[in-house]
């Protein structure tokens, strides 16, 4: 410590320091009541953190396929967490008591959703074209080994042909759109031609339907994002309800009361999505009409929805809709639930909308019309795009809050994550392991909102910076 | 109705109610239709439905003796007691269990918000922590969590966790002690009534004074002890004898003092911690809002560091947290239906559960509970727009 006075010493600006003694006094120590609340909140934290991690990991019993394994010699509930529990329900967790050997179908299905995603996110163009060559390979081979080299053969050129011929990855691209598009149907056509040939007549109705959502698919390919898209929004759903239910095409029939675990949670929360952003947008559109038979509509139906709490919502779906229903039509429960979630979501997620279109200046609605463009061509070219990239964190947000709403289907009686585990945690060869079977459902479920929360920070960046 | 001027080559432009007034008009009748179509078909299903199960639609069961028992209620009630008497049991039960979860949820709240943007980083990182753990789980699951992994599981009563003597906590819930009088309770909320009443008139007196001659008055303190004091004074008086009932163990449960029930502790845990979580959220972003430049002059005019805060920053913060935090309100007010998960006999539980599962009168059943909740959201919605037109800036 010098005495004298020291001019460069005044001047020097402070040098960033890293000590770690530097570093706590002034991030914990920096005052008395800073001091105060670290030291007592560590010392709370020194309680609580250690036999919380001993029961987790430490004491834990990690093998074994009984409840024995976890009990002390006594016969009494051991201290460490008894993790075997879930091991051996790991199977129900995940799919419910979907068959045993069928579980595969719901594999394929949810592999087919995440190449089918990959194309379409904003991700890297080269992970974007690893998933579309992915899909095509694994479709191939996949339908291959199912049914035969003939099917394998035609799902590959069905899936090929948009893939490849999108323009922004294809050497074809200079070819003018009708002959591409007459290229799209013809592989498509060729493809079913080759599967009814190979499968006789009876199958000849899934086949004209996939023709038909070819003939859509390729109607806009512009971009491999386009035609992933297309593929997504037409091809996915027959694909996914053959699929999953069966009683097609060699599959046996899985009833819904079989499905559950984590797959019935994403296959609620996925149509929850898939349905309210569109019913969402049609809804806030509507609610800013200048019409007053269809903005009152839409006011009075958002704002009943969001006044009353989601149960009853599922409760009116699930108990009262049978009752409006003619005689003798009987609708899924599934089904019954999912309008419920649909619909739910829908009046959240139009207030949302309705924020980014009140975000909008009019001078785009202006410019757009002095430009010659129709209502439909305003709406859908101007406004939307920029209104919906403004909410896009409202509109994640509405999604993380529709993945936790979903468990309420449980008080309904669906056996999705949280109904399998209550039923599990009750049965009376295991019981006492209630904490064991929440803390994993509550992690998976922590890990699928927390990646969708860092998602969207990340879309938010890349869309602010405008490189997709 | 042409003129002479010549008009400029162009498309035809016919009188102005023709293309968009008709096409408006024929659209909203087409809509209307639609609607009362798919009402009257719904209805008639329902009425076909409803006469086939035998089930008279109305609200006579209401007067109807409703046989179940409820086990936590604020008023008398008996399985003797009307349906009619049940939906008002469980509606207080709802508003009991979110009045619970309101206050402590905004108490913690504000605490997490502060502590996540606190200087010290322990203190911050385990905020941000128990945010970000809360926010992601399913509020469900952790209402499922509490209820069963970690309530069920407590000793019986007769080995009750004992918290000094006075208060034990087991699987049959926390029983504390419990004030007792034969005297006349009500004297001691008439004074409490009477307190708040002054306390109130007091705040707008020094208000109004403080506008017109600048001078301050310590309302706050005053209005504190115009609370808390008169009823003080009339227990102290000895008009009203108080005893503590302590609880002690009898058979297989405790006797005397009050027992909160395992379902309503973990349903108030389960709510406070979620929109604690949300609401800290809120407050963090209300405080963020208000620019560092604010500070910074109020600092220059030599405003203590408690001043600073108490006058400029929360007041600024405050307009920005209010709205969002009242939608966390009603959000923790319908999320208290999933009381019915656990069995706590709220609304959803008492009346869209047990009375439709008796009467089977669906429609009427799930009508009423949506009004409740319905009205409540409207009301505060009401309020809160008022508030926010009264608190808007001024713009001059």
């Amino acid at each position: 410590m010098s005495t004298t006075f020291d001019e460069t010493a005044v001047l020097a600006p402070p040098k960033p320091s890293r000590s770690p003694w530097r570093w706590a006094r002034e991030n914990l120590f920096f005052s008395a009541w800073g001091t105060l609340a670290t030291l007592s909140l560590a010392l709370l934290l020194a309680w609580a953190l250690p036999p919380l991690v001993k029961w987790a990991l430490l004491d834990a019993v990690w093998s074994g396929a009984t409840r024995d394994a976890c009990l002390t010699p006594e016969g009494t509930v051991g201290g460490g967490a008894c993790w075997v529990f879930v091991k051996v329900r790991f199977g129900q967790l995940m799919y419910g008591f979907y068959p045993l050997e069928q579980r595969w179908r719901v594999d394929a299905a949810a592999l087919t959703l995440a190449l089918g995603l990959a194309t379409v996110l904003p991700l890297r163009a080269a992970t974007q074209r690893a998933a579309a060559l992915a899909g095509v390979v694994i479709g191939g081979l996949g339908a291959g080994w199912l049914g035969g080299p003939a099917l394998g053969a035609v799902v590959a050129l069905f899936l090929a042909g948009p893939l490849l011929l999108a323009r922004d990855l294809s050497a074809l691209r200079r070819l003018p759109a009708v002959a591409r598009v007459l290229l799209v149907v013809g592989l498509s056509v060729l493809a079913a031609g080759v599967g009814g040939v190979a499968f006789g007549t009876p199958k000849a109705f899934g086949w004209v339907t996939l023709v038909l959502a070819a003939g859509l698919f390729g109607w806009r390919f512009d971009s491999l994002r386009a035609a992933g898209l297309n593929l997504l929004g037409l091809v996915f759903p027959v694909l996914a309800q053959a699929l999953l239910s069966g009683g097609a095409y060699g599959l046996p029939y899985v009833p819904t009361e079989q499905w559950g675990g984590l797959f019935l949670t994403l296959t609620i929360a996925l149509t929850g999505m898939a349905a309210s952003l569109p019913l969402g947008i049609l809804l806030a559109l509507g609610r800013r009409s200048a019409l007053p038979v269809l903005r009152l509509t839409c006011i009075g139906f958002i704002e009943f929805i969001r006044g009353v709490p989601m149960i009853t919502v599922l409760f009116l779906a699930s108990v009262m809709l049978p009752l409006f229903l003619p005689e003798g039509v009987g609708v899924d429960k599934l089904l019954r639930a999912l309008i419920g979630v649909a619909l739910f979501s829908a009046a959240y997620m139009a207030e949302v909308v309705r924020g980014g279109l009140q975000a909008l200046e009019p001078g785009q609605r202006e410019a757009a019309e002095s430009l010659g463009l129709g209502r439909v061509q305003t709406m859908g070219l101007v406004i939307l795009p920029q209104a919906l990239r403004v909410v896009i964190p409202g509109i994640v947000n509405t999604f993380i809050g529709l993945l936790k709403d979903t468990s309420l289907v449980a008080v309904i009686g669906l056996l999705d994550l949280i109904g399998i585990i209550k039923t599990a945690t009750s049965d009376p060869n295991w019981l006492g392991f209630a904490a064991e079977g929440y803390t994993f459902v509550g992690l998976v479920f922590w890990v699928l909102c927390f990646s969708m929360a860092r998602y969207s920070l990340r879309l938010e960046r890349i869309l602010r910076n405008g490189v997709a | 109705m042409t003129n002479d001027r010549s008009v400029p080559e162009g498309p035809p432009r016919g009188p102005a109610w023709t293309a968009a007034r008709i096409r408006g008009l024929a659209i909203q009748g087409a809509i209307l239709a639609a609607l009362v179509g798919l009402l009257a078909w719904g209805v008639g299903n329902a009425i076909h439905n409803l006469n086939k199960a035998g089930i008279a639609a109305g609200f006579h069961f209401l007067g109807n003796r409703a046989g179940f028992d409820i086990n936590f209620r604020l008023i008398d009630y008996s399985p003797a007691a009307t349906y009619g008497r049940a939906f008002v049991v469980g509606v207080l039960n709802t508003l009991t269990v979110s009045a619970l979860g309101i206050v402590a949820a905004t108490a913690l709240g504000f605490a997490l918000g502060i502590g996540r943007l606190s200087r010290n980083w322990l203190v911050s990182r385990t905020a941000a922590t128990v945010i970000e753990t809360v926010r992601n789980l399913p509020l469900l699951l952790q209402l499922l969590f509490w209820y069963t992994a970690v309530l069920a599981p407590l000793p019986r009563p007769r080995n009750a966790i004992s918290l000094g003597g006075l208060a034990f906590l087991s699987n049959r819930g926390l029983t504390v002690p419990g004030p007792v009088s034969d005297g006349p309770v009500w004297m001691v909320w008439a004074a409490l009534g009477l307190g708040l009443a002054a306390a109130a008139a007091i705040g707008i007196w020094s208000r109004r004074r403080r506008i017109q001659t600048g001078q301050r008055f310590p309302a706050g303190w005053v209005g504190l002890a115009l609370i808390v004091l008169p009823p003080l004074a009339v227990l102290g008086s000895g008009t009203v004898p108080l005893s503590w009932d302590i609880p002690v163990l009898k058979g297989f449960n405790f006797d005397g003092g009050l027992t909160l029930v395992p379902e309503l502790i973990a349903l108030w845990l389960a709510l406070t911690l979620y929109s604690g979580a949300f609401i800290g959220e809120t407050v963090r972003a209300g405080i963020l809002s208000v620019p560092k430049g604010q500070v910074e002059a109020a600092q220059a005019m030599g405003l203590t560091p408690g001043a600073v805060l108490r006058l400029v920053v929360v007041p600024q913060a405050m307009r920005v947290i209010i709205p969002p935090m009242t939608t966390q309100h009603l959000t923790l007010l319908k999320n208290s239906s999933l009381a019915v998960v656990i069995g706590f006999p709220d609304l959803v539980a008492v009346f869209s559960g047990t009375t439709l599962n008796q009467t089977g009168q669906a429609i009427e059943t799930i009508g009423m509970t949506m009004a409740v909740y319905l009205v409540v959201s409207l009301a505060i919605s009401f309020g809160m727009n008022l508030y926010n037109s009264k608190m808007a800036i001024v713009r001059r």
